[in-house]
């Protein structure tokens, strides 16, 4: 009894070494999961709307550049990649090489921006904007799809930037060895993020840009 | 003995080394690539009512790999693996519900 009274004391006092990784691990998950439910709202928006007006948006969806998108996709995806070698270059006690591999990262998440702001600046030039001269010439369906385009891109834009603050702190923290081979959590979890970012792009692209 | 129950302790919390390689993520990003391909190529195929289902059906199996691989979900705790599944289940059954409005409201 008493004995067990020792353990209890000795662990409280060595509490402040105690690291949980899992902890951190399942509240970054759980995170994620509220992530999820807020895009998964948007995707049950489009997938109702796309039920009532299924011609509309094939017509509005011919605005968007298949090719854009593609690229897109491909720096997505690449940039998760560089995150995974990153942390496998950490783990691996390759500091340098893991820093590079984020500054691929980096690089690749403002190249999506840098297109997507290309995407959205031709078609407010085409008029297609709330209140633009195009948008007020279409149909009640095509309005929709565009609606439903830029809130969700916009979203997922917004989200490639947190993405790249939460990465750019990291890369601070991997400077500093706050974040070390074997002390590696919070990495991971900006790689979750990350990760979770591009599952959804990879929703987004064909069910915006390859509608025919 | 306290000690080595203290050993036991964080040896559960502190995050393990799931045997980190280059070449299956490589591998991986290979396939996602070449799965991104196919989904634009057979976009340009009319394939009428099935097109959605095909495009769907690819990108599923493209998150399944980021998702198993990429967020190391495969090398996993069953947690984890739960978790998501309770997720899954949530959304398909809000997203079921809301058609059930929309086909039956008129």
């Amino acid at each position: 009894m008493s004995n067990n009274i020792n353990t209890a004391v000795e662990e409280v006092q060595e509490i402040h070494m105690h690291r949980d990784d899992f902890g951190s691990k399942m509240g970054m998950w759980l995170f994620l999961f509220t992530e999820v439910l807020l895009f998964g709202g948007l995707f049950i928006l489009y997938a109702s709307y796309r039920y009532i007006y299924p011609d509309a948006f094939i017509v509005a969806a011919a605005e968007l550049d298949i090719f854009m998108g593609t690229i897109n996709t491909i720096i997505l995806l690449t940039s998760s990649l560089t995150v995974v070698l990153a942390i496998v270059a950490l783990q691996k006690g390759n500091k340098r090489l893991s820093m590079s591999l984020m500054w691929i990262t980096v690089i690749c998440g403002l190249l999506f921006l840098v297109n997507k702001y290309f995407e959205w600046g031709a078609k407010f030039h085409h008029g297609i904007y709330p209140k633009g001269p195009a948008l007020e010439q279409m149909s009640e369906g095509e309005i929709m799809y565009f609606g439903l385009y830029y809130v969700m891109t916009g979203l997922h834009g917004l989200h490639i930037i947190v993405g790249l603050i939460f990465i750019g702190f990291v890369m601070w923290q991997i400077k500093k060895d706050v974040i070390t081979a074997s002390n590696f959590q919070r990495f991971e979890n900006a790689g979750l993020y990350w990760h979770l970012v591009d599952i959804i792009w990879i929703f987004l692209f064909p069910l915006f840009y390859l509608i025919h | 003995m306290s000690a080595n129950n203290h050993d036991e302790h964080n040896d559960g919390h502190i995050a393990e080394v799931h045997h980190p390689s280059y070449g299956v993520n490589i591998l991986v990003w290979i396939g996602l690539l070449s799965l991104t391909a196919i989904t634009v190529a057979i976009a340009g195929i009319n394939l009428g009512a099935l097109a959605l289902t095909v495009a769907l059906l690819i990108a599923t199996v493209k998150s399944l790999f980021v998702v198993n691989f990429f967020m190391h979900v495969k090398f996993d705790n069953k947690v984890v693996k739960i978790f998501i599944g309770v997720c899954m289940i949530v959304f398909i059954i809000v997203l079921i519900l809301t058609f059930f409005d929309l086909t039956f409201r008129f």
